[in-house]
């Protein structure tokens, strides 16, 4: 229980009922408003009350709370249950279901399945063609989320110099986060075009050429990359500025009393004092790029030769393009496997909180 | 506060106050070729590579093919052609689709912002025994990741007839645990005076939510609000699996059509202008409203 007195900043008058539902005395508190007075009979008055509440057998106590508060309880589930009947049939449903139709051979469509077994898991880690998706989920994964946390940084950094026109260059840095992948997609779809993008144009105009960005693999995985990396950066530099802000301004007064370098006070001071903002953001972003869709789909299709294949890719394209369900969902639950690993060792993480302030 | 009188180093504190003295490691560089190199310069670099692809969507939707498929650049169009648009609806029923975005986005986000505010006012305000177990439902939920449902909800939905309809679109992405925890966070805030004071009075749990709760938290409902509309309006990976028939189409969906449409040479201008359709919208409400945006998406990430 709260500490009751501090009722009395709007209508005192509320405070003082004779049999409340908490079943306490009238709590007088000044009615001079912003400055109640805790020390006041009324208040002292309580607390017996309150310990002699919690003095009968649980059960009993249950028995009690379910005959005073029945209607509390039926309220509350009324209006928790459309929530939590959506939650449960499609998230944690379909989490279950992955698992079942991942040992099914079933076609979309079909309205019979043969039960394999472990066969699609056996399948799916002998296809030679597995290793490259992982190999470029890997690659994506560790390049985007390096990218964004190292540009983000810089961009912090330079951020929270608050220099003039630095709020306008924070809102222009975070709006492609907010903005349709689909439409972003496109727009740079555009500017890579090896014949009449913008991007091949002006290498031309410098004397070079544009590379073959939707045919040749490398290529399109950079370039799927790049637009990632520029669609997601304010998110990132928007996070780091915050946690900049959040540093104390003694420590760093401190380092320059000590007369220490910018790039000392970078690497020793402001770092380590980064590093629960840090293991968040390696954490989010990891998620969030291992579940990226929208760009890969838009721009190359997973193509070519499956160079831009990343397991959730995969598992839309066996799915809905292929057609095969169980096979499609075999890939889902290694993706959620590795997904669940992550979020597991990070919140191992945060209960152990390092933090240096 | 002026930028003069503020420490000038690269990596002074904000606020860190006037200091008569520089530290001697930092008196070398004059203050403005650090605030042009490590400042300005850096930060127009950004915004221009974050910027101009934006404008070169927006400008190239106004230029004629032939001032598109050309080997010297135009930067700008030549005139307003509002042409590539007009081809875009004819290949796409666009004011359909554009009205399906506008109903899925509005229904979607109301419904969830509904169902975020009930679940988190009972979860603050009403007594039930086992609200921390129920509380720990939803937060699991918010890390389970919601692409990897895909394939076992197209089945139940396709089986209930939900192909091409509106409930099919949205209705399997209602469950709100991100809503619903944000919310918690926002109402566990709530002055607990004012709260006993009405249940005292007598105020039943509804006039408390709508007359008490909501108006007293109505910016975070607001945010949370604006953060559904741009992420319901942007959702395409569950509207392209479950909508096949164009009449039934979101905009991000309805998209796809334009550049399937001409394989080979693509009609660039046409697809801006299509993009422009989808991002536009969006760009404006950030615009205006970019503070509230950047806050709520970026809420809580700090504390750890």
């Amino acid at each position: 229980m709260s500490d009751a007195p501090l009722c009395g900043i709007a209508r005192p008058r509320l405070d003082c009922d004779q049999e409340g539902a908490y079943g306490r005395r009238c709590v007088q508190t000044s009615l001079r408003g912003d400055t109640p007075n805790i020390t006041t009979p009324g208040a002292v008055a309580i607390r017996p009350k309150a310990t002699r509440r919690s003095a009968p057998s649980s059960w009993e106590r249950l028995r009690h709370a379910w005959r005073r508060y029945h209607t509390e309880y039926l309220i509350f589930l009324a209006l928790m249950a459309p929530n939590l009947i959506l939650i449960a049939v499609f998230v944690y449903r379909p989490l279950f279901l992955n698992i079942y139709y991942s040992t099914l051979n079933w076609s979309l469509g079909s309205s019979t399945a043969i039960r394999v077994g472990l066969g699609n898991y056996i399948e799916w880690f002998t296809d030679p063609q597995s290793w490259t998706v992982l190999e470029v989920t890997a690659i994506f994964t560790v390049v985007t989320v390096g990218g964004s946390m190292v540009i983000g940084l810089a961009l912090a950094l330079v951020l929270n110099e608050r220099l003039h026109f630095a709020a306008f260059a924070r809102a222009t840095v975070f709006a492609p986060y907010v903005l349709s992948g689909v439409g972003v997609g496109l727009t740079w779809l555009f500017i890579f075009d090896p014949a009449y993008g913008v991007l091949g144009q002006i290498l031309r105009s410098l004397g070079g050429a544009s590379p073959q960005w939707y045919l040749s693999s490398p290529w399109a995985l950079a370039m799927v990359m790049i637009v990632y990396v520029w669609k997601n950066l304010g998110y990132t530099a928007v996070i780091y500025l915050a946690g900049l802000q959040a540093i104390s301004h003694e420590v760093l007064e401190a380092a320059d009393v000590d007369g220490a370098s910018a790039s000392r006070k970078l690497f020793s001071v402001k770092l380590p004092l980064l590093s629960p903002t840090t293991m968040f953001l390696v954490v989010t972003l990891m998620l969030s790029s291992l579940q990226s869709f929208d760009i890969i789909q838009i721009m190359t299709q997973g193509g070519p030769f499956g160079g831009t294949t990343t397991l959730m890719y995969e598992v839309y394209h066996d799915a809905f393009v292929n057609g095969r369900i169980g096979y499609s969902s075999t890939a889902a639950v290694i993706l959620f496997v590795i997904l669940f690993v992550m979020t597991f060792f990070y919140m191992r993480f945060v209960e152990r909180k390092v933090t240096y302030q | 506060m002026s930028t003069a009188t503020r420490t000038a180093s690269t990596g002074a504190a904000p606020g860190a106050g006037p200091r008569p003295e520089m530290p001697p490691a930092q008196r070398s560089v004059p203050r403005w070729v650090r605030h042009l190199f490590a400042g300005y310069l850096p930060l127009i670099i950004a915004t221009l590579v974050i910027g101009l692809p934006l404008l070169w969507l927006i400008l190239s939707s106004f230029k004629t093919q032939g001032e598109i498929l050309t080997n010297t650049i135009h930067w700008l169009p030549g005139s307003l052609y509002f042409g590539n648009f007009s081809t875009a609806f004819t290949i796409v029923p666009f004011a359909r689709v554009f009205l399906n975005s506008v109903i899925v986005t509005v229904i979607g986000a109301g419904i969830k912002v509904i169902l975020a505010i009930i679940s988190a006012y009972a979860l603050v305000f009403v007594r039930f025994p086992l609200k921390k177990t129920i509380f720990m439902l939803i937060l699991v939920a918010l890390m389970v990741p919601a692409q990897i449902s895909i394939v076992p909800n197209y089945v139940l939905v396709a089986a209930l007839g939900g192909v091409n309809t509106y409930w099919g679109i949205i209705v399997p992405t209602l469950g709100t645990a991100f809503g619903t925890f944000l919310l918690r966070q926002q109402f566990l805030m709530f002055p607990t005076a004012v709260a006993e004071a009405a249940e005292i009075d007598g105020a039943s749990h509804w006039t408390r939510m709508v007359h008490i709760v909501m108006p007293m938290r109505r910016s975070a409902i607001a945010t949370l609000a604006l953060i559904y509309i741009v992420l319901e309006w942007n959702e395409y990976i569950w509207p392209l699996v479950i909508v096949n028939d164009p009449n039934h189409m979101t905009l991000p969906v309805g998209l796809t059509l334009l550049e399937n449409n001409e394989p080979g040479s693509t009609a660039w201008g046409v697809v801006m202008a299509g993009a422009v359709l989808v991002i536009v919208p969006i760009l404006l409400v950030f615009i205006v409203l970019q503070k509230h945006i950047v806050t709520g998406l970026t809420q809580g990430a700090v504390k750890g």
